[in-house]
């Protein structure tokens, strides 16, 4: 037990005199919390839009003006020439091109099908399916203000099937703000990299300095060494998730409708895993620069399938296995579910069972890879 | 000297791959004895000495440290050892006081025992002023004797050195020869590696590694009788020659 306590004194005074390291621990973090809560939105405005018209007609006109007075898109081209609709598309002036044919409006008068055309650049994929999404979307409203009109026109043909209108409402973030969903994710993601890649590199580098060595060549045990390597680790990541959370509350107001404490237990056993990984990393690396290469590597699978981004349940099924042992998507979804949702305990056992069994497995693992001697 | 090997090692072998890097070295080393570990670089030394400190697993052979196998209680003869590695190993950014009471704690003192310690050895070194400077900040000379002086802290049988006086100035390097006599008296048996051929004079005994072989092992007096030589530095030059045409 002296051993371990006088290992964690060693390794938060070796922090705390490090000058970089202060800045690496406080506003980084924070830098980063901001800006990629800015930036990582969701959201999909101004879609560049080009309408190749054929029709020159009211009902033309008005379905072009119903696209504009959302905010969605940005009128690009108005033609009726329909190569060049099409060239805007290929060099990436517009995002989609609607083309109305000729006769639309005739064939709506007399109560005929009439089929519009909209061909939408998918090179960025949610951006794509938004624009088809949304134009969808302007098209059905424009029918059922015409199909009101026209109505009495077409007196033969009164019944016009009533038009299903469906209404959204956002639960837990009713004002679908990017930022009160994106900041509780990336300080997840934040406090489990930067603690999983200091864990690495401290330990490379102490093999670097020729420290280690020092140390292995001691009757030190090596729980011990694991153990007073983690801890300290461990503390510095809470205190990360405490600023970032504060940081989080102040900048951007997120909701904190769950239990803090179990946001905390949950990180602490999470951070278990997540610096078992980052020793595990260090058994493997014999530099600082190999350490970074393999970090990296984890560092992207680790985010890309967390659910950050991208939702696990769209993933394909063996991903979705896949991140079970990803203590990121834990963490992500934990931190979402308690702040953003008032998730308790209950709702998060699953997480928590998960990570108990994660978190010592991968401990042994890293206490059964390190070795005292040398190759 | 009373017949006590408490270094004894038997067909000693470690090989790395096709790489026969020390090729079954047998030798003892009496307690109290200041055993001199020479050969060129590459000649296996360091290899040697990090199989007898538990930091390396040997290929085959025998050697027992303290008493204890190498290859069965590597863990109990680190109780019994000090090591001062060829690079400087203490933490540049602790202080010299921090170190010695991270390397006390670790070898299990109480915290008492510690702060006696603590002062003895500043005392010894006059550091007391230094006490609370980061070692980093330390001259090289100041660093490699305290290292030393940390490395005998938990009061070992033996004490390893690999090549402790590396890089350090003619002056230095004697205070830190009358460091060893001073543990060497107190029963603390001493494994040194040096490249510096005058220090093996200082030496009880003296054994001269050749491409990973023992290739002679007897007092310095006696290895400059046999090899007719004026000094130390004439022995190792013959040695390495002799072997190196065979």
């Amino acid at each position: 037990m002296r051993i371990i306590l006088i290992l964690i004194w060693k390794e938060l005074l070796q922090v705390v005199r490090n000058r970089a390291m202060i800045p690496i621990l406080t506003v980084i973090p924070i830098v980063q919390l901001i800006l990629l809560s800015f930036a990582a939105t969701n959201e999909v405005k101004k879609i560049g839009l080009a309408v190749c018209d054929n029709d020159h007609s009211t009902f033309s006109r008005r379905l072009r003006e119903q696209f504009l007075s959302s905010d969605y898109f940005v009128l690009k081209l108005y033609t009726d020439d329909e190569k060049a609709a099409a060239a805007t598309l290929e060099d990436d002036q517009a995002d989609a091109v609607l083309a109305i044919p000729p006769g639309f409006e005739r064939q709506l008068l007399r109560g005929q099908a009439s089929s519009l055309q909209l061909q939408v650049n998918a090179i960025n994929g949610v951006k794509g399916g938004l624009a088809g999404a949304y134009a969808g979307s302007v098209i059905q409203s424009l029918r059922r203000d015409l199909s009101l009109e026209i109505v009495p026109v077409v007196r033969q043909k009164p019944a016009v099937a009533a038009p299903i209108s469906v209404s959204y409402r956002h639960w837990y973030n009713p004002e679908l703000e990017y930022q009160t969903f994106m900041v509780p994710g990336i300080l997840g993601v934040l406090v489990t990299i930067l603690t999983m890649m200091l864990t690495a590199m401290n330990i490379v580098r102490e093999r670097e300095i020729g420290t280690i060595e020092q140390l292995n060549v001691t009757p030190i045990r090596k729980y011990q060494f694991i153990i007073g390597k983690l801890l300290p680790f461990l503390f510095i990541g809470l205190f990360d998730l405490a600023i970032g959370l504060t940081a989080g509350k102040l900048i951007f107001d997120i909701p904190m409708l769950g239990s803090l404490w179990l946001v905390f237990a949950f990180c602490v056993i999470n951070l278990i895993a997540t610096l078992a990984v980052g020793m595990l990393i260090s058994t493997a690396a014999e530099t600082q620069q190999q350490a970074m290469f393999i970090s990296w590597f984890f560092m992207m699978i680790f985010i890309l399938m967390s659910g950050l981004f991208t939702p696990i349940d769209s993933m394909p099924l063996w991903a979705q296995y896949l991140t079970i042992p990803n203590p990121i998507a834990h963490f992500v979804d934990v931190m979402r579910k308690v702040l953003l949702k008032g998730s308790g305990f209950e709702d998060i056992k699953d997480h928590f069972y998960t990570m108990l069994v994660l978190g010592p497995l991968l401990i042994t693992l890293a206490i059964w890879r390190y070795r005292k001697t040398i190759a | 000297m009373t017949h006590e090997p408490v270094i004894i090692a038997r067909q000693l072998t470690k090989r790395f791959g096709p790489f026969t890097a020390v090729d079954a070295i047998s030798f003892e080393v009496e307690k109290g004895e200041i055993f001199g570990f020479l050969g060129a670089n590459g000649a296996g030394k360091t290899t040697a000495m990090r199989m007898l400190t538990g930091l390396l697993t040997p290929t085959s052979g025998q050697a027992s440290v303290a008493g204890f196998d190498v290859f069965r209680s590597a863990e109990q003869i680190k109780r019994h050892i000090g090591y001062m590695s060829q690079r400087f190993s203490l933490y540049e950014d602790l202080t010299v006081k921090e170190n010695i009471r991270l390397f006390g704690t670790i070898y299990g003192l109480t915290q008492r025992q510690i702060n006696d310690k603590t002062f003895q050895l500043l005392r010894k070194l006059g550091l007391l002023d230094e006490a609370k400077q980061l070692v980093g900040a330390l001259p090289l000379g100041w660093k490699q004797k305290l290292a030393f002086s940390i490395a005998l802290i938990h009061e070992p049988k033996i004490v390893f050195l690999d090549e402790p006086t590396g890089g350090v100035d003619p002056i230095t390097r004697r205070q830190f020869w009358e460091l060893i006599y001073q543990a060497a008296h107190e029963g603390v048996t001493v494994f040194v590696t040096t490249h510096y051929m005058d220090e093996s004079e200082y030496c009880h005994r003296v054994s001269i590694m050749v491409d990973g072989r023992i290739a002679a092992l007897d007092t310095p007096r006696q290895l400059k009788l046999t090899y007719e030589a004026d000094s130390m530095d004439e022995v190792f030059v013959k040695l390495a020659r002799t072997t190196s045409l065979s």
